[in-house]
């Protein structure tokens, strides 16, 4: 009886721990690497059967929307300096704005015109939205909109920032929020408490412009923040920002790497395959391919393949035991945004021009199943939770659905 | 506790304001809010506060709008989204709403200026008709965020004008916006129609307030981009008379520069021909008519920093990320007489052909972006035609900019 009470609080404790499987947490989704196995259905086609809804935007972004329960989130900046910035809740049913709420930006906001100050995708933990900007304003509020903390990280330190603009996207990791500020000046990264904003820890990070995203591979067990930087990859405990591994070899700053289980596929010198390992091991490297090339797209690895898409609009799936090459089709890009991917052997992947693809992975070759022109620029990655789709443009937010 | 409506209704009937009734509900909560610091002190009861300013009603919106004045970019930014989740609520709930006080906030030019602008939007949303018809009044408007509509609405008069023919009323209609147009966007749109639909001559550099006239020096050494933390001659003693000994033991002099650029861009590259791994400094005075406060305003894609009567003001070792006009805001407080600014621009190793510049563009104004001219202003240097250049040294066509990234 005991047992059995102590199994069913644990089971509450859990659950109320750990988000619904069906949220899509931050970018590029679980371990912040684009493929949800849990997300056992995905939209059949991309089309206007199964466009569910389609709401305007008040600024552009290139941020991801993230799924949380019955609401989604999107962040954007407007005005004629960028200084406006937006955190959007609308409904998940039919798109109904929920709240907004909105920000004058304390820092930096000039950034290449092809990108914008809310490049980085939203990050949560099922229970606090955290969204950081480009002029390095963090902030973080709750699921209702109130507002749980801010930070003007500009402010505390004034020469972080990216004269291009930056995009790295924050993660939650347990129980700390993780974000790169990685520039060629003031370059660092933190580790900040989800209650209260301030800084857990702090961490000198190469001087050098950096637009990768922290992934979350597993090494003993234990949820490990992945780094990406010009020096190779950092593996950091993330609720103390202790060193746990290093990858040394260097690594791209453009296209993040894909984290499976405790293996990470690099974009490295081409790609670079490595295991983690357990502790007081140094990881291995598995294999590399220099001809595989990611382009800014993020690689994508799926059971036992991994997908990558070049600077070409080239797709090509190699093995991931050996890094051996097993097919390749063109699609039709160029792309900024990322690959992600269910459980259903469907790739969605969207281009620069507004259009939507659906690789099915199921077959000898990669083929191209479905196909739809938003008419839209989008340079972001789509969000999949509930069977359904999400992407932004740079004017509106898309839902679509009706799985397979 | 919130405020019924009838009663609130019935002060704003009786020309009460409702500030007063309330003061010490909310007066905690602000000052807390007041408190957020850097680093993230005072989040936790920042958020607190959050909470019970709007648990008010539309009486909080005026007292938080007006403690703007005092706070701080983080605390104000606390306080506008305080300000507009009561403002939605009780705008979706219809509530009454104090428009009438919102809109005294508004005109009353004392105000913070970004505060105005939000309660302008709140206004506009509760009398939109009437919210249009105070644009036009805003085209002197210490609050840049402010005027920006009314000289929008100038340059819209004044295109339609021009494609109905009416040269003579649309040069007077674009004038007025380009005296009054303080974002570099819309002086760009006003100063292009000006010029090349009505033939106008303008002085762009005196519109921004550009510094054109400087003293420079180069080459000091600047391998592996160690240029940037050393100390050269010129941050130890500005002697324009003397020389010094610059990269590979060249002897350096200073010598008089003067731009003719619309955006005051200063070219290292012109008077020393193009180099890599170089320093270069320059030196001007400015004569400021009374003691004031200012910003120096800054664009430079090369590393740089900035002494301003003596004192390092700011620096930044980023190379070729991009410039734009602008790009760095430095306060200041002007010296009656003369004050001294000096310039310290870095250039790296990149070869690639959009790494070539090595310049950076000044201007002296106030807060909202107005000019502030020097008491011995010279005049802007007539513009010279660009030598041509022989077809070898031509940008290849297909040329890209700095590559933007962002993977998302």
């Amino acid at each position: 009886m005991f047992f059995s009470r102590l199994a069913l609080v644990s089971a509450l404790v859990f659950n109320a721990l750990v988000p619904a499987r069906a949220d899509w947490l931050n970018f590029r989704g679980p371990q912040g690497s684009g493929f949800d196995p849990a997300a056992a259905q995905t939209p059949a086609e991309l089309s206007d059967k199964t466009l569910a809804w389609k709401i305007p935007l008040p600024g552009r972004g290139l941020g991801s929307a993230i799924v949380v329960g019955d609401k989604v989130f999107v962040t954007a900046a407007s005005g004629p300096e960028q200084q406006q910035l937006h955190v959007l809740c609308f409904a998940v049913k039919d798109g109904a704005p929920i709240w907004e709420r909105r920000f004058w930006a304390t820092g930096r906001t000039m950034s290449h015109n092809k990108t914008n100050v809310a490049a980085p995708t939203p990050a949560s933990d099922g229970e606090r939205i955290y969204a950081l900007y480009s002029s390095n304003d963090l902030v973080c509020l709750d699921l209702e909109g109130n507002l749980v903390w801010m930070r003007a990280l500009t402010l505390d330190y004034p020469n972080a920032s990216n004269s291009l603009g930056l995009a790295s996207s924050p993660i939650v990791v347990g129980d700390t929020l993780v974000a790169q500020i990685e520039n060629d000046s003031e370059s660092f990264a933190a580790g900040f408490d989800l209650l209260t904003g301030v800084n857990k820890w702090k961490l000198d990070r190469p001087k050098s412009a950096n637009w990768t995203s922290p992934t979350v591979v597993i090494k003993d067990g234990e949820s490990i923040v992945a780094l990406q930087g010009s020096d190779g990859i950092l593996g950091l405990l993330p609720s103390t920002g202790s060193e746990m591994f290093k990858v040394a070899g260097g690594a791209s700053t453009i296209p993040s790497s894909a984290a499976s289980g405790d293996q990470l596929f690099i974009p490295s010198k081409g790609l670079t395959a490595v295991k983690i390992g357990v502790s007081d091991v140094t990881p291995e490297k598995v294999w590399n391919e220099a001809n595989e090339r990611p382009g800014t797209a993020s690689p994508l690895v799926i059971g036992e393949k991994v997908y990558l898409i070049n600077n070409a609009g080239v797709l090509t799936c190699i093995a991931r035991g050996t890094g051996a090459r097993v097919w390749r089709t063109r699609i039709e890009g160029p792309f900024s945004g990322s690959p992600v991917a269910g459980a259903g052997d469907r790739l969605f992947i969207f281009g620069e021009t507004g259009i939507g693809q659906v690789v099915d992975l199921s077959g000898e070759e990669g083929k191209i199943v479905s196909k739809i022109e938003l008419g839209e620029t989008i340079l972001s990655t789509p969000a999949l939770s509930g069977g359904a789709l999400y992407i932004r443009s740079d004017g509106h937010l898309w839902k679509f659905s009706g799985a397979l | 506790m919130k405020a019924s409506a009838p009663l609130f209704a019935a002060a704003l009937f009786l020309g009460l304001s409702p500030a007063p009734l309330h003061a010490a509900e909310w007066s905690g909560a602000l000052e807390q809010i007041l408190k957020v610091g850097p680093e993230g002190a005072g989040n936790a009861e920042a958020a607190k506060a959050w909470g019970e300013l709007t648990s008010h009603g539309a009486e909080v919106i005026l007292p938080v709008l007006e403690a703007m004045e005092t706070a701080g970019p983080i605390a104000r930014n606390w306080m506008r989204s305080a300000v507009e989740t009561v403002f939605e609520r009780e705008l979706a709930a219809k509530a009454a709403l104090p428009a009438d006080q919102i809109k005294a906030f508004v005109l009353d030019r004392k105000n913070e200026p970004n505060a105005r602008r939000l309660a302008f939007d709140l206004y506009g949303k509760v009398s939109p008709d009437d919210a249009g018809k105070l644009i036009p009044g805003m085209i002197d408007d210490p609050s840049s965020p402010l005027r920006r509509d009314a000289v929008g609405q100038l340059l819209a008069e004044g295109r339609t004008l021009l494609e109905a023919g009416d040269k003579e009323k649309s040069l007077a209609t674009l004038t007025r916006a380009l005296d009054a147009a303080r974002d570099i966007d819309q002086i760009d749109a006003v100063a292009k129609l000006l010029r090349e639909k009505l033939e106008q001559k303008l002085d762009l550099p005196k519109h921004f307030g550009f510094l054109m006239h400087w003293h420079l020096i180069a080459p000091f050494d600047n391998t592996d981009r160690k240029g940037f933390d050393t100390v050269f001659p010129p941050e130890t003693e500005i002697n324009l008379s003397s020389t010094y000994e610059g990269k590979d033991g060249k002897k350096l002099s200073w010598q008089e520069y003067a731009t003719s650029d619309d955006y005051g861009k200063v070219d290292f590259n012109t008077p020393f021909s193009p180099l890599k791994q170089v320093t270069g400094y320059a030196y001007t005075e400015f004569l400021s008519g009374t003691a004031r406060d200012a910003e120096i305003r800054l664009g430079c894609k090369n590393a740089w920093k900035i002494w301003f009567n003596g004192e390092l003001l700011f620096g930044r070792d980023e190379y070729h990320r991009g410039q734009r006009i602008d790009q760095y805001s430095l306060p200041v407080k002007l010296k009656e007489g003369k004050n001294t600014i000096l310039v310290k621009a870095c250039q790296n190793e990149q070869e690639q052909d959009w790494t070539a510049q090595w310049e950076y563009q000044l201007r002296v104004c106030d807060s909202t972006g107005t000019a502030i001219l020097a008491t011995d202003r010279k005049p802007t240097p007539e513009k010279v035609a660009p030598p041509r250049r022989p077809a070898a040294d031509a940008k290849p066509a297909d040329a890209k900019p700095t590559p933007a990234k962002p993977a998302q």
